[in-house]
């Protein structure tokens, strides 16, 4: 057991603003995306996980990509609809002080990434994973820079602060925190720094993102983890908790060959985008999207409980019987939820197969393992409405 | 009695002509908190180094690997319960197998107490 990883420069890995932060609270240091990223801390991943759920957990997330599109216009509607062009959602209708859920399509209509969007009166503000971010700087740049400088934000730590004592917790740092509401987002003096702050986040609990300066990241985190409401968490539990929220993760759950449709992610596309609305299509795949909204997709991405307790994994085939030699689908990501004490996973099945109730088999070391179609989340959602 | 160890580590406890293993303290600090284990079937012969059980952390899954060959004679049913044991007591009550030894020169290649401490120094 305990196979050894095969060796890592560590010193070609990237470090976030928090890093040294990380180190001084025994955050157990691995390679993600291309940083040096802490897996967990002392508590291990099942504390970390229960105590997001139940008080508060601050999350370092400043690998995501930030990137400010400015309309060189000065006109917020002329940046909008440059976004509109890659994205199938409506980015007109967002609201200064708004964030919504997009995805970049590709002509196939699969994703090229998953990403939050808020308008900030004067420009579009947007949160990209990780490992897409340079070529996602690249994509907006070929396409959007005639209306729009693309300004990405890398001297910019994003801190997560997220559970039922967030709001609590932040509020005791500046003003117009209690006050917001779920995707809400806007500038906040939090702490004395001038921050962008949204309520939103990736656990399915309440909890607020929050952009600092880098050079302000170790103050402001050091000043929230004072609270000993507060715990820092790592990634393990990061993941635990989106995956008990049943959210994608780019790379796993979504990428270049799933659809919006086939991801179950068609609450993210507004009427006004799709047949019938004010401004129908215009982004990448269009019209394989649009179809699969009004006729459904062949697949869809559906939540998996375990009958047993043995985790079901990532990879994982998934066939209709316990017999059957071909497989139907495959788990495109599984684990243990802590606060369901059982395993929870995502996987893609062919939509007649995929109703919530229906009874699948996964394969695991040799033996089928039955498991349980589940509406998701798998753990109620608590955002503020 | 003697303890021994492997370099995977595994721990065994010999008493006579049955030996019983589990993970060391170190293997669990290195796995983080364990969800699952699933152990073999009484009965099962095990060759030395074949893969004999698996502990699943939140995250990931490992093999833990027969230290030497013999035979499944009894399995720790508590752990099916209670994974969590593997963290709070790897080297007692979260014993996973005992086995009837097969060939007692497999001993001779393991390492005693003070050889595994140096081993995960």
């Amino acid at each position: 057991m305990l196979a050894t990883d095969a060796q890592t420069s560590q010193s070609s890995l990237k470090r976030t603003p928090l890093h040294a932060l990380h180190v001084a609270r025994g955050g157990k240091m691995v390679p993600f995306a291309g940083y040096d990223m802490p897996v967990q801390y002392g508590c291990g991943v099942l504390k970390e996980h229960l105590h997001t759920r139940s008080s508060a957990g601050l999350f370092d997330v400043s690998h995501m990509g930030q990137i400010a599109l400015r309309p060189k216009s000065g006109k917020i509607e002329d940046a909008a609809l440059a976004l509109e062009r890659l994205v199938p959602q409506d980015i007109l209708a967002l609201a200064p002080g708004r964030q919504r859920y997009a995805q970049f399509t590709n002509k196939s209509g699969g994703l090229l990434d998953d990403l939050m969007v808020a308008n900030f009166g004067d420009h579009l503000f947007v949160v990209v994973n990780a490992a897409c971010k340079a070529d996602d700087e690249a994509y907006l740049g070929a396409h959007l820079s005639d209306v729009c400088i693309i300004e990405p934000l890398p001297d910019r730590a994003l801190i997560a602060l997220q559970g039922p004592k967030a709001e609590a917790v932040l509020a005791n740092f500046g003003d117009g925190i209690a006050s917001m509401r779920f995707m809400d987002a806007g500038a906040r003096r939090v702490h004395g720094i001038d921050c962008l702050v949204s309520r939103s986040g990736y656990t399915g609990e309440d909890g607020f993102e929050i952009s600092v300066p880098a050079d302000a990241a170790e103050r402001l985190a050091g000043a929230l983890l004072v609270n000993e409401a507060v715990l820092p968490i790592g990634l393990g539990a990061r993941d635990s908790l989106r995956l008990e929220a049943g959210l994608c993760l780019y790379g796993h759950d979504i990428d270049a060959s799933t659809t919006p449709v086939e991801a179950a992610l068609e609450w993210s596309i507004q009427k006004s985008r799709r047949n019938g609305g004010v401004r129908v299509g215009g982004f990448p795949g269009a019209q394989s999207i649009l179809s699969q909204l009004e006729q459904g997709a062949a697949r869809r991405r559906v939540g998996l409980r375990a009958e047993g307790r043995a985790p079901v994994r990532e990879g994982a085939s998934l066939f209709a019987d316990a017999a059957s030699s071909e497989p139907i689908g495959t788990v495109t990501s599984g684990g243990f939820g802590p606060s369901l004490n059982a395993p929870v996973a995502m996987g893609y099945l062919p939509t007649p197969h995929a109703t919530a109730g229906g009874l699948v088999f996964a394969e695991v070391r040799g033996q089928r393992l039955p498991l349980r179609i589940s509406p998701m989340p798998f753990v109620q959602n608590t955002y503020r409405r | 009695m003697t303890t021994l160890y492997t370099a995977d580590h595994e721990w065994l406890r010999i008493e006579g002509d049955v030996a019983t293993i589990g993970v060391t303290d170190y293997a669990q600090s290195q796995l983080g908190d364990v969800v699952f284990v699933e152990l073999p079937k009484v009965g099962r012969a095990l060759k030395k180094a074949e893969a004999a059980a698996v502990v699943e952390s939140v995250k990931a899954a490992s093999d833990v690997y027969a230290p030497i060959s013999g035979e499944v004679i009894e399995v720790n049913e508590t752990l099916a319960a209670e994974p969590a044991l593997v963290n709070s007591d790897a080297a007692g009550k979260a014993w996973f197998f005992k086995m009837k030894i097969a060939d007692n020169t497999e001993l001779g290649g393991l390492m005693d107490e003070a050889a595994y401490q140096k081993h995960v120094a």
